[in-house]
């Protein structure tokens, strides 16, 4: 750790040390005397306690989060709307747009298809190795996304193992779009299924059964008793399944081959135009993937918001078999 | 993102009635579409993910092992790793202690505009990396918002080993809050009351009551931080200056060999990488399971 890591670069965790001494301090000076008496049991911290806590919390969030995001604007409109929109209307930027919508159409529903199969069979039922197939749900969450790509080289490129065969019949997939879909839906992957499982497997099977008992087929079932109950945490995988479709960088990078209007993605063309220094469009095409984040969070926000209120409503309701009356004799 | 976070409790929880049922142990399975499910879970499964991933592994195999470990071991690979295990290792320590006061304000404590701090403690999820990593960049270099302040006191934060750190921690500081923020959520007011009614100081409640309760979870999200920041490509390129034996980190290492068309090169390193993403997955495995027999919900 000798490499460059010396004293002058870890000053910015001597800052963030500094700050945490300070709250802990804080904590001790405020916090009420050993042994003398509480008036009433509280649970909670000294109001200046409260407030040091809260102060850096926000703070630490308005550095990290929302300053990166402010600049993104603010660094897109430097140059006013007209640069801002000039950026946005040159055709490399249209076709990128146009690629990555492409890319999000086709990878996000393959996506949801696997994600609600892969919930339903882990969650509706017990069979042998369950945990070891959820956790190769799981995978793509861990491999690095540059990792991910180089393995569909290794299958598709020219040297790869499908490569002559896929040369053979003139079929471009790495250097193409379909090298970038697939490296988007290994991305994706877990997305969906890994918010369907817990969800499905928290409401059981009970409805369900009652619906087969009384004679419906698997589809009726699965359209009119499960998807009820799980559209708003579907819904949330979704929008998270599709951000991450949209704003993928290093697989798709690897398996882009980055020609300019064919196979650039919006990321990509972000990366192009950053490092031709033109700031103003590259981060005016970067602005349209902060407001895909912030419509994203936004739709979270109402998803939870909603299926917090499902579920109340739930348990609300009377009970289904209600204790008959006991009345006076 | 709960996508990642699949041990906390989910919603609906409370609305399944009587068990007993439930899962039907060993009853006869009423639901239909088991062998459909299973088989298309498997059969995509092994397409997108197997598949690719033998490919990977077999190519490593046409490899001497001479090979390999000149290959995995070239000093300017080796160099990229200290870089990639220490940032990403500090970058989750940040995220530790800083995520854990962010889930605990956000679920003790009330003040204005709430709802819009948690919603943004997503945003790395949702925010393009390679967004964020300009995004950094322009405020952190020399002409930047914050770097101008900086720069006169002798502080460089961007195009060097800093500028990884910070990108890292930025991506990994949704894990500890949203790992932390349900178990505290649940935590039970009871134990605090009566430790206070002992007499226990608020500092002495937090390290021995609350701060046990949330051990597991907090861990998990270290974990998960940490796992995310080795892999992490995109918002990392641009802030780092990629300075070969300072600032380079092991996924641009891939891609510079890729480029130079080394692809059996690329494979070994990417070997070394994938080993350590399985290690990072079966610790993260195990410590939900610690976490679920912790907190006693059914596994």
């Amino acid at each position: 750790m000798n490499l460059n890591f010396n004293e002058q670069h870890y000053f910015l965790f001597q800052v963030l040390g500094a700050i945490l001494v300070a709250v802990l301090l804080a904590y001790r000076l405020t916090a009420p005397k050993k042994g003398a008496k509480p008036e009433k049991v509280t649970t909670t911290e000294s109001r200046a306690v409260r407030w040091i806590l809260t102060g850096v919390a926000l703070a630490f969030i308005a550095l990290f989060l929302v300053l990166p995001l402010a600049a993104v604007f603010t660094e897109a409109l430097r140059k006013g709307w007209s640069a801002y929109l000039d950026g946005l209307r040159e055709p490399d930027a249209w076709s990128a747009i146009k690629l990555t919508l492409i890319t999000a159409v086709i990878a996000v529903p393959l996506n949801l298809v696997f994600g609600v199969a892969a919930a339903w069979c882990i969650a509706k039922y017990e069979f042998k190795g369950k945990a070891f197939l959820t956790t190769l749900i799981d995978l793509p969450f861990s491999i690095s996304p540059v990792v991910a790509g180089l393995m569909y080289v290794l299958v598709f490129g020219a040297n790869g193992w499908l490569g002559p065969w896929l040369q053979a019949h003139d079929i471009k997939i790495i250097f193409a779009v379909p090298g970038i879909v697939l490296a988007t839906v290994f991305v994706t992957f877990p997305f969906i299924a890994r918010e369907l499982i817990p969800l499905m497997q928290a409401q059981g099977n009970d409805e369900e059964q009652a619906a087969i008992v009384l004679g419906a087929s698997g589809w009726q079932t699965f359209w009119h008793v499960t998807l009820p109950n799980i559209k708003w945490g579907l819904l949330y995988g979704v929008i998270l399944c599709n951000a991450r479709a949209m704003g993928e960088f290093g697989a798709v990078s690897v398996v882009s081959g980055h020609i300019r209007g064919q196979t650039n993605t919006i990321p990509l063309h972000v990366e192009i135009l950053y490092n031709e220094y033109q700031s103003v469009a590259a981060f005016a095409a970067a602005s349209l993937l902060a407001l895909l984040a912030l419509v994203t969070l936004l739709i979270k926000t109402v998803a939870e918001w909603k299926s917090e209120q499902q579920r109340k409503a739930a348990a609300e309701l009377p009970p289904e078999r209600p204790t008959p009356v006991t009345v006076q004799p | 993102m709960s996508a990642a976070i699949p041990s906390s409790p989910a919603p609906g929880a409370t609305t399944s009635a009587p068990s007993g049922a439930r899962r039907g142990g060993g009853a006869k399975r009423v639901l239909p579409g088991f062998g459909l499910t299973l088989g298309y879970t498997l059969f995509y499964l092994s397409i997108i993910v197997l598949i690719p991933l033998s490919a990977l592994l077999f190519k490593t195999f046409a490899l001497t092992w001479p090979q390999f470990w000149d290959a995995v071991t070239a000093p300017r690979v080796m160099a990229s790793y200290r870089l990639t295990f220490g940032a990403s290792f500090l970058a989750a320590l940040v995220n530790l202690v800083f995520g854990l006061l962010v889930a605990w304000v956000l679920v003790r404590y009330q003040f204005p505009g709430k709802k819009i701090v948690d919603a943004l403690v997503d945003l790395p999820f949702a925010l393009p990396t390679a967004v964020a990593g300009i995004s950094l960049t322009a405020l952190l270099a020399g002409n930047g918002w914050v770097g101008q302040y900086l720069e006169p006191l002798g502080i460089q934060l961007a195009f060097n080993p800093n500028g990884v750190v910070i990108a890292l921690i930025f991506i990994g500081l949704p894990f500890v809050v949203r790992t932390v923020q349900p178990v505290l959520e649940d935590s039970e007011k009871e134990l605090e009351e009566a430790a206070t009614s002992l007499g226990a100081s608020r500092w002495q409640i937090f390290y021995k009551v609350i701060l046990p309760a949330i051990t597991p979870a907090l861990l998990t999200g270290f974990a998960m931080a940490f796992a995310r920041a080795l892999g992490e490509y995109g918002s990392v390129i641009f802030i780092a200056g990629n300075m070969p034996m300072v600032s380079e980190i092991t996924p641009l290492i891939i891609i510079g060999k890729l480029e130079q068309y080394d692809y059996t090169g690329a494979t070994a390193v990417a070997v070394v990488m994938l080993v350590f993403s399985f290690a990072m997955l079966l610790v993260i495995n195990a410590l939900q399971a610690w976490q679920r027999r912790h907190s006693g919900a059914p596994a």
